[in-house]
């Protein structure tokens, strides 16, 4: 099976082709991929060197003439890095485009904290008018990225090592429902959906699942809240925990209601290993899930 | 695109009363002043662009990246008619368009927003990228930016790499008051040389100097024109 970087490329590689529109500005990372397309499009097709302020700068200049660019590197180069370019150069300049990561939280644990970046859509959450994409799964991965890459505005694509077994439709904006109960809900935000229906095995719950986290779908939570007097809710977020916590507070203003936000802890593990190892440290495999959400919702 | 550009609404000696009409920006103002011959040699005889060709995409882009100081730049977008010199007294209220750095949503001509230093050469880069990707090899891109402001060091970022990337569509002024705290040694424009651009230093306050080296031809290189002038002018 490839995987959502590889998928990001072919299906790139394919709309290059079919919208002039579009352009691609790279800082080194994923070159090779891109070779093929590099040589159909050498005007479209840009590498900047290890240049991340300018990755995002051009693609911005590039937005001011029409263009609808794709910027791409690993997350912490391409969101926390450069954040001003992106708050700035895209966002304070009224032009869109999409930026598509590869690194996530915790893909390479043997490259340590450097390359990981739990932060980025809490600090994109930091800025307006964002659409937030999170795939988890590489079918998912080509669908959104050809959606962000044909639409407008300003996308931000989180591709990720980690991938669930089978690939969902991702038609609609909103949270799709997996499965359907009474003792509160749980939201699934991509590549954790696995974990989250094996945590969740047996268990009155409703699963939620969310590759688009940005616009949150409050409408859709509210909804699989029901019509109850108190609303209990967990979020499993592949990055920093809590995240969305505050977004579902507002959906659910109106009516009591608890919030656990799971997700990637704040401290650094200061360690390296497998993907796997990681997952476990942050309480995200299914095990530690169940024991979480079980602690929470109400027996 | 049209070739010719409207006459101006006002010519070089209506500026500083134009100015004058802006108030309270008194912090900015001597390095609203050191910009102003090299802007108005820029809009009246090398720009292709006036108000009727804003939103063409043949047109000539000027991007102001030094936002501080901006009354020059009114002033001469006012004086070539992008807007008319009413809006100029309100500079800096609520109400106002006009801010004490540009805001191209706000300001009729503006090409970018600016204020934070280092922003505009990456995005004149991006913007002659945009343009070739189009294949638009006419237009050319100006971005305008302050001798300190090459300290920001997302600019070295940007001039690193137009000049082997050869962005000739791409020119820089900038203008040198000799305000930066650490001067660049061997000169500002060894370093653009030093990155493969074409480079000259002239009077900032020279219009025919400033003209000859706005026009000086550079073919395969960007080109920078370092515009000295006064100290704290």
């Amino acid at each position: 099976m490839d995987t959502m970087r590889d998928r990001f490329i072919t299906t790139t590689t394919r709309l290059l082709d079919e919208d002039p529109r579009i352009t691609v500005v790279l800082a080194e990372i994923s070159r090779d991929g891109f070779q093929q397309a590099e040589r159909a499009h050498p005007d479209r097709v840009v590498n900047v060197g290890i240049r991340e302020q300018l990755l995002i700068g051009a693609g911005a200049g590039m937005a001011l003439t029409g263009a609808r660019p794709v910027m791409h590197t690993f997350a912490s180069f391409l969101v926390e890095r450069p954040f001003e370019q992106v708050k700035l150069d895209l966002g304070h300049q009224g032009v869109g485009g999409v930026l598509v990561s590869a690194g996530a939280s915790y893909d390479w644990p043997a490259g340590g904290f450097t390359h990981m970046s739990p932060g980025d859509v809490a600090l994109l959450d930091t800025l307006d008018d964002w659409t937030v994409h999170v795939p988890g799964h590489p079918d998912e991965a080509e669908a959104l990225v050809r959606r962000a890459v044909k639409g407008e505005g300003r996308v931000y694509v989180r591709l990720s090592l980690q991938s669930n077994s089978t690939g969902r439709p991702v038609g609609g904006p909103g949270f799709s429902t997996v499965r359907q109960g009474t003792g509160g809900v749980v939201i699934a935000v991509g590549p954790l959906l696995d974990n989250v229906l094996a945590a969740t095995e047996g268990l009155d719950t409703t699963v939620l699942y969310a590759t688009t986290v940005r616009p949150f779908d409050a409408a859709g939570l509210r909804r699989a809240v029901g019509t109850g007097r108190s609303a209990d809710v967990v979020l499993v977020e592949p990055y920093l925990a809590g995240t969305s916590t505050g977004a579902a507070n507002d959906a659910l203003a109106d009516l009591p209601h608890r919030v656990l936000g799971l997700g990637v802890g704040r401290g650094e593990l200061r360690r390296y290993g497998q993907m796997a190892d990681h997952i476990e440290a942050h309480g995200l495999d299914a095990r530690a899930l169940r024991q979480r959400i079980t602690g929470f919702l109400p027996g | 695109m049209t070739t010719t550009t409207p006459p101006p609404v006002h010519g070089y000696d209506e500026l500083a009363r134009l100015m004058s009409l802006m108030t309270g920006d008194e912090k900015h103002g001597p390095a609203a002043t050191s910009t102003l011959d090299a802007l108005w040699v820029l809009y009246d005889r090398v720009l292709r662009v006036s108000p009727g060709t804003v939103d063409s995409p043949g047109r000539d882009r000027f991007l102001l990246s030094k936002g501080h100081g901006p009354m020059a730049y009114y002033a001469v977008l006012a004086a070539r008619g992008f807007f008319g010199e009413e809006l100029l007294p309100g500079f800096g209220s609520y109400a106002s368009p006009l801010g004490h750095h540009p805001d191209r949503l706000l300001v009729p001509g503006a090409e970018i927003s600016s204020g934070s230093l280092g922003h505009g050469l990456p995005l004149a880069v991006g913007s002659v990228l945009g343009l070739r990707a189009q294949g638009l090899r006419d237009p050319r891109v100006w971005v305008l930016t302050g001798d300190a402001e090459l300290d920001e060091g997302s600019n070295h970022e940007a001039i690193a790499y137009a000049g082997p990337a050869g962005l000739d569509q791409l020119h820089t002024v900038v203008i040198d008051n000799a305000s930066a705290t650490y001067a660049r040694p061997g000169g500002i424009a060894a370093r653009f040389e030093a990155a493969g651009w074409s480079a000259r230093t002239v009077d900032g306050r020279d219009h025919e100097e400033l003209f000859a080296a706005f026009t000086a031809p550079h073919p395969g290189r960007p080109h920078a024109v370092i515009a000295r002038v006064a100290p704290g002018r």
